[in-house]
């Protein structure tokens, strides 16, 4: 959630964040014999640092004014609870295929809060789409400062909430978040 | 909560500690200071002559790495007793640099006393206190940076327990931040091994964590059960990652990361305890339920942000 200010940063973040997943979930699925149970924390730990590692490397090249952006975030989805969750439930426990869709699915989910973040929040603060002026004025200011990502968050959740409730009809209990 | 109380005098003991020592070495060396970041104030000792003084082009001015990049003055004014300058810019200073003035052929009635260089620096502690504010007010790790929410979150409950995770993260912040300065300043540099940063910081944080944790079980049983539930919770925290990783990218030294980690706990402690104390008063008041739980949660944490927007302003120095 972290540098959302515009479609772009957020792309650009989820992308790493389904490279992670991916490849993270791929290397437990393979290695999951090897590694002991005790030790599988620290070892999940090791084996996400190293691939946010490479993604920390291959990002400047891709785009290097957007990196400069969100350089910092890249590197602290280390500690990304999404990410170990997905391992410790799922690829832990299951063979490479399905692990590689479960990390591209959550990637991508995880992707898609990123970019309608940061949808909202360009639209509204900055009157832009993906760069490109769409309204020519700036309808909130607020948006694009962090206090508006804060109201963002907080109102996508509640929609999700509301739409839960009008499908199943009873109130849910919010879920995690990071 | 008698930690707590100590702790607060042991924090305010450490401000006037700073401010002391801040305005012994707030003197800055040589005869040259900020005034504020466009200006430049030096003194000559000896009254000089008007028209010398007001021309522009018998100064230059550049940063003390670097000087080939002249910076151009924009405009001097001299006090009536033409003993004192102060050299006007266009653009802001760093004032966090270290710049060197040099006047050429200083004249004093009528005399040519030869060229004079002026240092301009702002003191250490100036520095450390601005890190210190920046890092707990300004630049609040929680409020405009989005870091360590989950932690804020989940232990902003209560009043009590948020008091106790503040203490403790403080505690683990300050000292995790000056060993991975150590770590990364003598090993990871010293063996050309940047690009590890992560990997290692992510570890020296977890075994540091673990070995408080046995330490403190042995040692202080009493602090033990106060503060242990909320050491392993710490792991889990982007800030305590976050600032060895934002001082090995500046290249901070070691008070400076000591600061900085310093600044980045207190305010998250600040953070925390704000939240649980509207947090607590939350429970009892009727909220929309499409908004329970972590809407809401959100959305008062933005307003705190709106607020905390009001020091953005802040300067000291």
């Amino acid at each position: 959630m972290a540098v959302t200010t515009s479609i772009k940063n957020g792309l650009l973040l989820g992308l790493a964040v389904v490279f992670v997943q991916v490849f993270s979930s791929c290397t437990v699925a393979i290695f999951k014999s090897f590694i002991h149970p005790r030790i599988r924390i620290p070892a999940y730990v090791i084996i996400i640092a190293l691939w946010v590692t490479v993604i920390d490397m291959i990002l400047p090249v891709i785009s290097p004014e957007v990196y400069k952006q969100v350089a910092l975030f890249v590197k602290l989805i280390v500690v990304f609870a999404i990410i170990i969750s997905r391992l410790e439930l799922f690829a832990s426990k299951q063979p490479l295929t399905p692990s590689f869709f479960d990390g591209l699915g959550m990637g991508l989910g995880f992707t898609f809060g990123l970019c309608l973040t940061g949808a909202i929040r360009e639209f509204f603060g900055a009157g832009q789409l993906f760069g490109y002026d769409v309204l020519g004025f700036k309808p909130l200011l607020i948006m694009i400062l962090p206090a508006g990502g804060f109201f963002v968050i907080g109102f996508i959740m509640a929609t999700f909430n509301w739409l839960e409730y009008k499908i199943t009809g009873k109130i849910p209990t919010s879920g995690g978040a990071h | 909560m008698k930690i707590s109380r100590f702790l607060v005098n042991a924090g305010m003991i450490f401000m006037l500690l700073l401010m002391v020592v801040g305005s012994v070495f707030g003197e800055s060396v040589g005869t040259g200071s900020f005034n504020k970041d466009k200006g430049i104030e030096i003194s000559f000792g000896v009254p000089v002559d008007k028209n010398w003084a007001d021309n522009t082009a018998n100064y230059s001015v550049y940063e003390k790495p670097d000087p080939d990049i002249r910076i151009p003055v924009d405009s001097v004014l001299l006090d009536p007793r033409r003993i004192n300058a102060t050299l006007q810019f266009k653009d802001a200073l760093n004032t966090s640099a270290e710049y060197v003035v040099e006047a050429k052929d200083v004249s004093s009635e009528g005399k040519i006393l030869g060229s004079r260089q002026f240092e301009v620096k702002k003191g250490q502690a100036q520095v450390l206190l601005s890190i210190l504010l920046g890092a707990m007010l300004i630049n609040n790790f929680v409020f405009t940076k989005y870091l360590g929410l989950c932690i804020f979150f989940g232990v902003s409950q209560k009043k009590e327990t948020a008091i106790g995770m503040g203490i403790t993260f403080t505690m683990v912040m300050v000292l995790s931040a000056i060993m991975c300065w150590a770590l990364f300043t003598y090993v990871l540099q010293a063996l050309h091994l940047d690009f590890l940063k992560i990997i290692v910081f992510i570890g020296t944080v977890a075994i540091f964590v673990q070995a408080v944790d046995t330490i403190l079980r042995k040692v202080n049983p009493y602090l033990f059960r106060k503060l242990g539930v909320y050491l392993v919770l710490i792991v889990t925290n982007c800030i305590i990652l976050a600032v060895p990783l934002i001082n090995a990218d500046s290249g901070n030294g070691p008070f400076a990361s000591l600061t900085l980690g310093l600044g980045a706990g207190i305010g998250f402690a600040i953070a925390l305890f704000l939240m649980s104390c509207v947090r607590e008063k939350l429970e009892v008041s009727r909220v929309p339920p499409t908004f329970q739980g972590l809407p809401i949660a959100f959305i008062v944490t933005g307003l705190f942000a709106l607020a905390f927007l009001g020091f953005s302003g802040l300067s000291i120095f």
